[in-house]
């Protein structure tokens, strides 16, 4: 009634509720795509998490316990111990495959021990659930562990978290349960090295250029649109054009042999330099953006100041303008160079190795990266290497989300108030 | 040089935007020592004009001048003139206070830094910061950011700032709009101090100001039919606002127009 009585006094206030009433709605529908967003995010989380606990039936076709000489458990045993073993327990064209690739002797503790875990103790994981099915599903499960016993008398059923304190310091294996990321770990930070050392000068440099230097004529304009079409160019073309660039035509710069370095392994440019220069192209024009609106950023009132006591323009810029715009340009690098360390399609294309145990020593070194090793567990048909590769990404997502807080972190703490 | 010699003198001076010609025919003789104020309404090319004075105007792309300034003999639009050397000497003042986001001390001794200055750092900052009536306040806090200080003090700091590099001509472009009438007091009270060892050209909106302040005023109006700014009178402060020749300044300094 008060309504009422308001619209035949007051013109201003006609249609009034109903103008709230329509505002209500698209009130819950921004609130709706909130919550969708948040939904669909946690989905994600939460099958990846349950995918990285669960039960598992492991075999062993040697007990561990009856390795143990003088009353020394097989852990605690000496390397020439460990090598007298492998010896023992090899074929002599197994061995001398091991020998070929990196002789024994030469070999970590780590490296030997995880030999004798796969070639000698031959852990196997039988079978894995699910974190869902082991926790309400605990009955069926050991139904189906009395029934694999029988077959594998050894077989032993224990609640596994795929993520372990060990995963980055194992090497790839050809067993799910011994196999680990360090590989790729160090795969993905010798590229993601080599993409910064490309990106980072030459994307400043070109937006230092294009902010403060170029003319404003149809040519610079030309190669501004084309700077912002690239960075949405898919990322599988840059690939192709790694390939073509650094793999084959710059063969010889990277592969190393242009500096008298000689990888048996790698006799052709699929290598890390490869790998980072391609991804280094990717995040180019991501940079350069970035960079340019981190410069643009800074007020034109302090190039007139410094321009205004007779400074040059370069000194303007090395003073003034560079400084005020660092924290935005290393905000910006920083996230795209975590979409770097995401990429998996271009290093496909440029040649990520499937399965090497051998960590990359140089520029030269072939390499997997943490994205292709997920990758392709992934796409393996034994359930363990999904688990493994869930594990795996819950170690990816902490490194991105480590790389943003320190954007944020940056972003804040340099925080100029003109 | 002769004291009564002008500093700076336009012959002719046009100045476009493009194609645009934003100031038609100056010629006007700056005097040495005094403070000269150039008035009029908004858009007539007041700090075009100023600008022009130390080659600011070519940080706007597509400016050019016809005519020419000259500065101590020279042709500041010379071929061999570099705008880097004419800003050395000619320095600027703005109109909102632009202070360096570095510590008080680094914005004065910055600019002298860059000019290879060989003397005691500390004393030109000392010396600069006591000509802009600003040491007191300031000389417990040099490491403080600069942007700490209020609007007055920011602005005297970039006056500061000026003197520091040893300029023969200041060159203010409303220095006084973004402050308070006491703030606006003290610039006032600093240029009167300033202009035994410096030139100073002053584009203010403020009549008053021009009134109380300046020795000399140039009142700058737009053509009818062109819109283009010119300088229609040059005179003496007294003269000017008491005894106008023309009917366009006497209409705009009693308020009648603008």
């Amino acid at each position: 009634m008060i309504v009422k009585r308001a619209r035949e006094t007051n013109d201003f206030s006609e249609n009034l509720s109903l103008r709230q009433r329509s505002g209500k709605y698209w009130h819950l529908m921004f609130l709706a795509a909130t919550i969708i967003g948040i939904l669909a995010l946690s989905a994600l989380i939460i099958n990846i998490v349950n995918s990285v606990f669960g039960y598992v039936i492991m075999d062993s076709k040697i007990n561990p316990s009856t390795l143990a000489v003088n009353g020394i458990e097989l852990e605690d045993q000496s390397t020439d111990q460990w090598i007298q073993l492998l010896q023992e327990k090899l074929s002599s064209g197994a061995l001398k495959k091991l020998e070929d690739e990196k002789p024994l002797s030469e070999r970590s503790r780590k490296d030997l021990f995880s030999l004798i875990e796969t070639r000698v103790l031959k852990y196997k994981v039988l079978e894995t659930w699910s974190l869902y099915d082991s926790l309400f599903r605990k009955s069926e499960i050991v139904n189906e562990y009395l029934r694999v016993k029988k077959e594998y008398p050894g077989a032993q059923l224990q609640f596994r978290s795929w993520i372990r304190g060990d995963l980055i310091m194992r090497s790839q294996s050809s067993e799910a349960s011994t196999a680990g990321i360090r590989t790729a770990v160090l795969g993905s930070l010798w590229t993601i090295l080599f993409t910064i050392l490309f990106a980072f000068p030459l994307g400043v440099g070109a937006a230092i250029y294009l902010e403060e230097y170029a003319k404003d004529n149809w040519l610079n304009r030309l190669i501004q649109t084309n700077i912002n079409n690239l960075a949405g160019v898919p990322s599988i073309i840059y690939g192709i054009l790694g390939l073509a660039i650094f793999v084959r035509a710059l063969e010889p710069l990277t592969s190393g042999a242009l500096f008298g370095f000689v990888d048996p392994t790698t006799a052709n440019g699929r290598t890390i330099l490869s790998a980072g220069l391609t991804l280094g192209l990717l995040v180019l024009p991501l940079v350069i953006i970035n960079a340019q609106e981190a410069i643009r950023a800074v007020p034109q009132s302090l190039r007139k100041a410094s321009y205004g006591l007779g400074a040059t323009k370069w000194q303007t810029i090395w003073a003034h303008v560079l400084p005020n715009a660092l924290p935005g340009i290393l905000t910006g690098t920083i996230l795209a160079i975590s979409r770097a360390i995401g990429e998996t399609a271009p290093l496909v294309v440029v040649g990520a190795s499937t399965a090497i145990t051998f960590d990359p020593t140089s520029p030269f070194s072939k390499f997997t990266t943490l994205p292709i090793q997920i990758y392709q567990w992934t796409s393996r048909p034994q359930s363990e290497w999904r688990h493994l590769a869930a594990a795996t990404i819950i170690f990816l997502l902490v490194l991105l989300l480590c790389l943003n807080a320190a954007a944020i972190i940056l972003r804040n703490r340099f925080e100029k108030k003109y | 040089m002769n004291q009564l010699s002008p500093v700076l003198e336009t012959h002719n001076l046009n100045i476009y935007y493009g194609d645009f010609r934003a100031v038609t025919d100056v010629n006007i003789q700056i005097p040495r020592h005094k403070i000269t104020a150039i008035i009029g309404p908004s858009g007539c090319g007041k700090s075009t004009l100023l600008r022009a004075f130390n080659r600011m105007n070519e940080l706007v792309p597509n400016t050019h001048i016809e005519g020419e300034i000259i500065f101590e003999g020279h042709n500041l639009y010379g071929r061999n003139i570099d705008p880097v050397e004419v800003r050395y000497r000619i320095g600027m003042v703005f109109q909102k206070p632009n202070p360096f986001p570095k510590s008080i001390y680094e914005n004065v001794a910055w600019a002298a830094r860059i000019h290879g200055y060989r003397g005691n750092l500390d004393e030109l900052v000392e010396s600069s910061l006591t000509k802009a009536a600003l040491w007191d306040e300031v000389k417990d806090i040099l490491k403080q950011s600069a942007l700490s200080l209020s609007g007055g003090q920011q602005q005297r700091l970039c006056i500061a700032r000026a003197i520091a590099v040893q300029p023969e001509v200041i060159l203010m472009d409303e220095p006084a709009s973004a402050l308070d009438p006491i703030a606006t007091l003290k610039i006032e009270e600093l240029m009167q101090s300033l202009k035994k060892d410096y030139t100073i050209v002053i584009v203010t909106h403020n009549m008053q100001q021009a009134a109380r302040a300046s020795d000399y005023t140039a009142m700058m109006m737009l053509a009818e039919n062109t819109r283009s700014g010119t300088v229609i009178e040059f005179e003496e402060t007294n003269t000017l606002f008491t005894r106008p020749k023309d009917k366009r300044t006497e209409d705009y300094v009693t308020g009648r127009f603008g």
